[in-house]
């Protein structure tokens, strides 16, 4: 039978958008040595290190796998990168979990750090992450990309610029309580509307920040927690899939998982959640921490999720059914991607916040009676997509 | 390498690397550029899918066969997505700009690029014109050079 996995130990460091005091080996230093502490674990206590490692032109080192191997006390153990983009760390935590699954190890430790204030120059970054013959000469990014998705979303279900805003206001809100969280605050409907259009409909405050610093959570078999974490989150179900890189393909009347209603994540959640065992994923699920690096974002993920049928997700917003004290679901509790984006983090992040919750460690986030809690994250233009459930209870292998 | 500097000041080292790159185009671009020079846009079709694919395809994802032939688009479409960039992106025209993803007719996908002629005093009516669903025509410029940028989308 395969292994059950439970996370032992997470932790996060400093998300803000610049750490002059650290390098980035030692940002994902203070990452690896808070969760081993956190865990009661030593380097010696870990049998592999996979590392959150997502694009690294952002602060000029390139590949910095190699140059963290001792900082993450990596030398003498299996090590593998994994990159696929803003699903980095969900893509890492599969890995990580799969390992663990197998048999193969009995302890993984996920470990990464984002830098991001090194280059003026982001947006040229961005860019080059597209086709350089037929895309490369449009204004193309992951802000425009998704913007254009959003426009053709709000008109195809009658969603509003203020709805976003509303979601926003939440987050933001829901931020304050979340000390790892990089941009919070009580904002209303209005402040949002007039902040700066970046790309229509997006405005400043529709996008995420780019967020500097680090994160590691801990996997271990039933063995190893038993002597390292009498209460784990156990991981009940994983799901990933991938899609075309051609964006023009995703959204005309012949593709088979449209990118303007995100279809896709139907596909990566439906595997996490027969895994897990969630056949109602409302009434199941407590906590949904979905990767928003827009505000458009998360809700598009929850309507594929079933958490709600598509175009209704926006109007739930508007009945308060995602917040996080008295809605059906509390969504991004911690704030969400939208309020901090560590990039080869984020998904990470994401993951860890829900095994938190699961956990009863989420400090003054901390939602009540959670015993399912949900993290995705997505990468490149939603090409990469991940879901995982975290759980108190573990299913019974047949 | 050219334009290569460093140098420490404080805590901080600044360097600025300058990258030159030399892309192969491959056989299928190679032929779509040639074709943009000819004022023609050209698509790849799969015979068993049926598919019609822009930007052009060696292979049919759908099929998993070689596209077996080229097929000239049509030189109007319809917006399927559509943004106007305001700020904040330093790309090779300064914003405003509009894209748009268009179906062109008689193709299955759908091809970025600018949407030229519109009026930009007014961002959210400028929207409503370029909205998913609205006719567009390509229009090229006066000398192609064989570049994505040799055409551009006006409204219909």
């Amino acid at each position: 039978l395969p292994e059950v996995v439970g996370v032992l130990a997470t932790y996060q460091f400093g998300f803000k958008v610049a750490d002059m005091q650290r390098t980035f080996v030692e940002q994902a230093q203070q990452a690896a040595l808070g969760c081993l502490a956190e865990a009661g674990m030593t380097p010696d206590d870990i049998d592999a290190i996979v590392f959150s490692l997502a694009p690294t032109a952002f602060m000029g080192v390139a590949d910095a796998d190699r140059w963290s191997i001792d900082s993450i006390f990596g030398a003498g153990k299996p090590m593998l990168r994994v990159h696929t983009g803003g699903a980095t760390g969900g893509s890492a935590m599969q890995a990580g979990y799969t390992l663990v699954r197998s048999g193969m190890y009995r302890t993984v430790m996920i470990v990464g750090a984002e830098r991001i204030a090194e280059t003026p120059d982001a947006q040229k970054v961005l860019n080059q992450i597209f086709d350089p013959f037929y895309e490369k000469d449009m204004p193309l990014q992951t802000i425009t990309t998704v913007a254009m998705m959003a426009t053709a979303y709000m008109q195809r279900h009658d969603i509003t610029q203020e709805d976003l805003a509303r979601l926003i206001v939440r987050q933001r809100k829901n931020a304050m309580r979340n000390p790892h969280a990089h941009l919070k605050g009580i904002i209303t409907v209005g402040d949002v509307m007039a902040s700066p259009m970046i790309a229509h409909p997006f405005k400043l405050f529709d996008v995420c920040p780019r967020s500097s610093g680090s994160a590691a959570m801990i996997l271990g078999n039933l063995d190893a927690a038993r002597k390292f974490q009498p209460r784990p989150a156990f991981i009940t179900g994983v799901g990933a899939v991938s899609d075309s890189n051609w964006i023009g393909d995703r959204i005309v009347p012949t593709t088979e998982y449209d990118f303007t209603d995100w279809k896709l994540m139907r596909v990566a959640s439906r595997r996490a959640f027969e895994h897990a065992g969630i056949k109602d994923p409302i009434n199941e699920v407590q906590v949904a921490e979905v990767y928003d690096a827009f505000s458009i974002q998360g809700i598009t993920q929850l309507e594929q999720m079933g958490f709600c049928s598509a175009g209704t997700g926006f109007r739930l917003e508007r009945e308060n059914a995602w917040d996080m004290d008295t809605g059906l679901v509390a969504v991004c509790p911690s704030g969400g991607t939208l309020c901090t984006n560590p990039i080869a983090v984020a998904g990470l992040v994401r993951a860890i916040e829900a095994a938190n919750q699961v956990m009863g460690k989420a400090g003054e986030h901390q939602v009540k009676n959670v015993r399912n809690a949900v993290a995705t994250a997505v990468g490149g233009i939603a090409q990469f997509l991940t879901c995982a459930v975290f759980s108190t209870d573990y299913v019974k292998e047949h | 390498m050219a334009g290569d500097t460093r140098k420490i000041a404080g805590n901080v080292l600044t360097e600025q690397v300058t990258l030159r790159y030399d892309y192969a185009l491959g056989e299928v671009a190679g032929k779509f550029m040639d074709g943009l020079r000819e004022r023609k846009i050209l698509a790849t079709k799969c015979s068993k899918s049926g598919m019609v694919y822009l930007p052009p395809r060696a292979f049919c994802e759908r099929s998993f066969e070689k596209c077996d032939s080229w097929v000239e688009a049509g030189t109007s479409g319809v917006i399927e997505q559509s943004t106007i960039v305001v700020r904040g992106f330093e790309g090779s025209r300064p914003p405003p700009i509009a894209v748009a993803f268009v179906r062109l007719d008689g193709v299955d996908s759908a091809i970025p690029n600018y949407v030229e002629g519109l009026d930009f005093s007014d961002v959210e009516k400028a929207m409503k014109q370029i909205k998913p669903g609205a006719r567009v025509e390509v229009e090229f410029i006066a000398q192609p050079e064989g570049r994505i940028t040799d055409f551009h989308f006006v409204l219909a």
